[in-house]
């Protein structure tokens, strides 16, 4: 749907190459694409001016411009620069006597129920601890009932107190239910409410200041547009925050908002909602989340893979050599593509970094197993054939395709594709592979 | 999604659909409304400076960088000219602008009253208000004098069944469940013999909330769908497709994924009452050309209301209408 900051800033910059210097104009064009690029993201307005100006110092250094790729080399200061804002993991320790109370609050519909059981999941398998779950929801039809299906689902103790009619007396209620069965963590779930609903945010005060909880964790919608800064803050405002939970990260919005949210109440990300089932929570990796919010997937891994000692820039130059001589592209160095490819984590790695639009598109499922066939083809043949292919006739087929277990017609779609690909080397000629490398990159 | 509640809009006067959904638009912070008038004093001529100040207006109401440089480029050619001086002219000229963006779009839900029953098939990601609004649809056809029935097509969220059946009582409809896990297909279907067999007039299908990027849900999706259509008569005769304002660019990947599995008929815009402006439906009306039925801005049954142009311009931008 959206164009990446990669290629949008690559457009920009890789232009000015070698120019030695950047204009002002050219980093302001950089930084327009940026800031598009964040809007788009649905990165609060306000939250992105600021991170512009933070980013606008840096672009002008020298790291830019001595870089052979200067949209490459921005892209990488914003995504430090992301990265560095929205903060480094921070454990989820709950420093409390017991029982411990995680109080959750938010919008409607941002997935405060499910995050509540899929938490006391987490809670109670990782932290060996003992949970109960309690609903102060009484509101929404059968709110109540979908927490307490849940709990049974992970079997997990529910409070259902008898006759308690309000959100607080609820939560008075689950409190004293925690105490009696010695619970060490309570997750109390809340309504959905508007932070404009004076009423409703007086009771989640009310509950705040009733139940002290050790947690109180802010609910957000990944999918949250401008309003995420706002809401956030009203809510902040009410009620100390102490933590975010970035709920439906599973689809394909960019979740621009955990950083607004982050920017406006300083509370660290702690996890991210990444389906339906309890089981979905991730903890919260500032890494991935940056490149989520530029749209990248992990492309920036990849290029940076690309770039690093994995791959073998001398081999690269070297083919690049002997196609400019005149030598032709072989059967070796179609193999040694592949290597590269496989050292890059294969084509479903691939597809994992790409943006979520593009891998959904391409069909790379079955793509790793025609690589290791391919693969297999091309080591069942002497050098000599490697090199010059035309030598393989029927027998010769037979023979490797044998030797590879394969068929002779695999055999015979390889050379067909090896042909084609000889043809393409020939017209790119030159930075060949070096071009198609970045092509990855894109 | 969310039943009654008490809150302090029982002791205001009953204000009509339009001024509430005006009243709960300039709430919170302000968008294009209330200091427009300040920022563009008598006299003061429709510069540069100004169109940046609307821009970032737009792009704080969720508008998106495309439609809001679509309609600032179009305000500063009409500015060009014909001179734009002053607040109240400048007001004119981006309501007209917004207005003529959204009237194509606006197209009211007819419920044709010779397919018996009228299938309206309800779908969206998780938590925009799916249930509420069915919840809300069921009160308005019934206030219309249409026999409604719902059909508990959730069957996957703990509790959803419970939520539909809790609506139906509320509004004295009969709702037509499984046990949950059901296939949603063969709930769809069974719902749709019975609605027929006692003569419904409109049938409301809830169905789970999903992201449009998980393919198997999708699928899923598609084959409520197409069993519905087996059993002939154009069913479902409407798609509905809830939208919550609060929500992004990301409105745009919901719209054109669900419309690539199931052929979405109309939208309905959520969740008005908050701090959200739900300007994501400017760039919905440029891009995807789908009728905006509904837009709900409370959580009373009587808070969903029809979609009109003119209407929604009047409530964004605070002016007489």
């Amino acid at each position: 749907m959206f164009e990446n900051l990669t290629n949008r800033l690559s457009r920009v910059l890789d232009g000015l190459r070698g120019r030695g210097r950047l204009t002002e104009d050219d980093v302001r064009g950089a930084l327009r694409e940026v800031r598009m690029a964040l809007l788009e993201a649905d990165v609060a307005l306000p939250v992105v001016k600021d991170f512009i100006e933070r980013v606008r110092a840096r672009a002008t250094g020298a790291e830019v411009l001595q870089s052979l790729t200067p949209g490459q080399a921005v892209v990488g200061i914003v995504h430090r620069e992301l990265v560095a804002i929205l903060g480094a993991p921070v454990p989820f320790e709950l420093r409390a006597r017991p029982p411990a109370v995680v109080l959750l609050a938010g919008l409607q519909g941002a997935g405060k129920t499910t995050s509540a059981a899929k938490l006391a999941r987490w809670i109670r398998d990782t932290q060996k601890k003992r949970v109960m779950l309690a609903s102060t929801d009484v509101y929404r039809p059968a709110a109540i009932q979908q927490l307490e299906k849940l709990a049974a689902e992970i079997d997990v103790p529910f409070s259902a107190p008898q006759g308690a009619e309000s959100a607080l007396a609820r939560a008075a209620a689950a409190l004293e239910d925690a105490r009696n069965h010695s619970i060490e963590v309570l997750i109390v779930d809340t309504a959905g409410r508007l932070a404009v609903d004076e009423a409703m945010m007086d009771e989640v005060a009310a509950l705040h200041q009733r139940l002290e909880p050790a947690a109180t964790l802010f609910v957000v919608d990944a999918m949250t547009g401008q309003d995420a800064a706002r809401t956030a803050r009203a809510f902040h405002e009410r009620l100390p925050l102490t933590g975010v939970v970035l709920t439906k990260a599973d689809g394909d919005a960019r979740g621009g908002a955990a950083l607004s949210v982050r920017e406006v109440t300083g509370a660290p990300l702690l996890f991210l909602g990444v389906g339906e089932r309890t089981g979905a929570l991730e903890a919260f990796d500032p890494e991935r989340l940056a490149r989520r919010i530029l749209g990248m997937g992990d492309i920036v891994g990849l290029v940076e893979a690309a770039q690093s000692a994995e791959i073998d820039q001398g081999a690269a130059a070297d083919l690049a050599q002997r196609l400019k001589a005149g030598d032709g592209f072989t059967l070796a160095d179609f193999r040694a593509q592949m290597q590269q490819m496989q050292k890059l984590g294969g084509i479903g790695a691939l597809k994992d970094a790409l943006p979520a639009k593009l891998a959904g598109k391409a069909d790379l499922a079955g793509g790793d197993r025609t690589l290791r066939r391919l693969g297999g083809i091309i080591d069942s043949m002497t050098p000599a054939e490697r090199r010059h292919p035309e030598l393989i006739k029927a027998s010769r087929k037979r023979r490797i395709a044998a030797g590879s277990g394969t068929t002779v017609q695999e055999v015979n779609r390889l050379l067909k594709q090896f042909a084609e690909s000889r043809k393409m080397m020939k017209k790119l000629k030159g930075g060949g592979m070096a071009r198609l490398m970045r092509g990855l990159g894109r | 999604m969310f039943g009654p509640r008490k809150k302090s809009a029982d002791e205001q006067p009953k204000l009509g659909f339009v001024a509430r959904l005006r009243a709960q638009l300039n709430q919170g912070d302000s968008f294009l409304t209330r200091d427009v008038r300040e920022l563009i004093p008598a006299g003061r001529p429709l510069d540069e400076e100004l169109l940046e100040e609307l821009e970032t207006r737009l792009l704080l109401a969720d508008c998106g960088v495309d439609a809001t440089r679509h309609i600032i480029d179009a305000l500063r050619k009409q500015a060009r000219k014909e001179r734009i001086v002053g607040a109240d002219a400048a007001l004119a000229a981006l309501h007209k602008i917004l207005t003529e963006m959204l009237e194509p779009v606006s197209v009211p839900l007819e419920v044709d009253a010779t397919q018996h029953p009228f299938v309206v098939l309800v779908v969206g990601v998780n938590g925009t208000g799916k249930t509420t609004t069915i919840g809300k649809l069921a009160a308005r056809f019934r206030a219309g004098g249409h026999s409604v029935m719902l059909a508990a097509a959730d069957t996957f969220r703990a509790a959803a069944i419970e939520q539909l059946v809790a609506w139906g009582e509320r509004n004295q409809v009969p709702v037509t469940a499984q046990a949950h896990g059901a296939d949603p297909a063969a709930v769809a279907f069974d719902a749709l013999e019975a609605a027929r067999a006692r003569g419904i007039e409109v049938l409301l299908v809830d169905t789970a909330g999903r992201l449009q990027t998980k393919q198997n849900l999708m699928e899923e999706l598609k084959k409520v769908h197409r069993v519905l259509g087996k059993s002939g008569a154009g069913a479902p005769h409407e798609v509905l497709l809830v939208l919550d304002a609060t929500s992004g660019q990301n409105a745009l990947s919901q719209v054109e994924l669900f419309n690539e599995a199931v052929p979405v008929t109309g939208l309905v815009l959520t969740k008005l009452d908050g701090t959200a402006k739900g300007g994501v439906i400017f760039a919905l009306a440029d891009r995807c050309g789908i009728p905006i039925r509904f837009v709900g801005v409370g959580e009373q049954a009587g808070d969903l209301g029809e979609f009109n142009a003119p209407e929604f311009v009047a409530a964004l931008l605070g002016d007489a209408g």
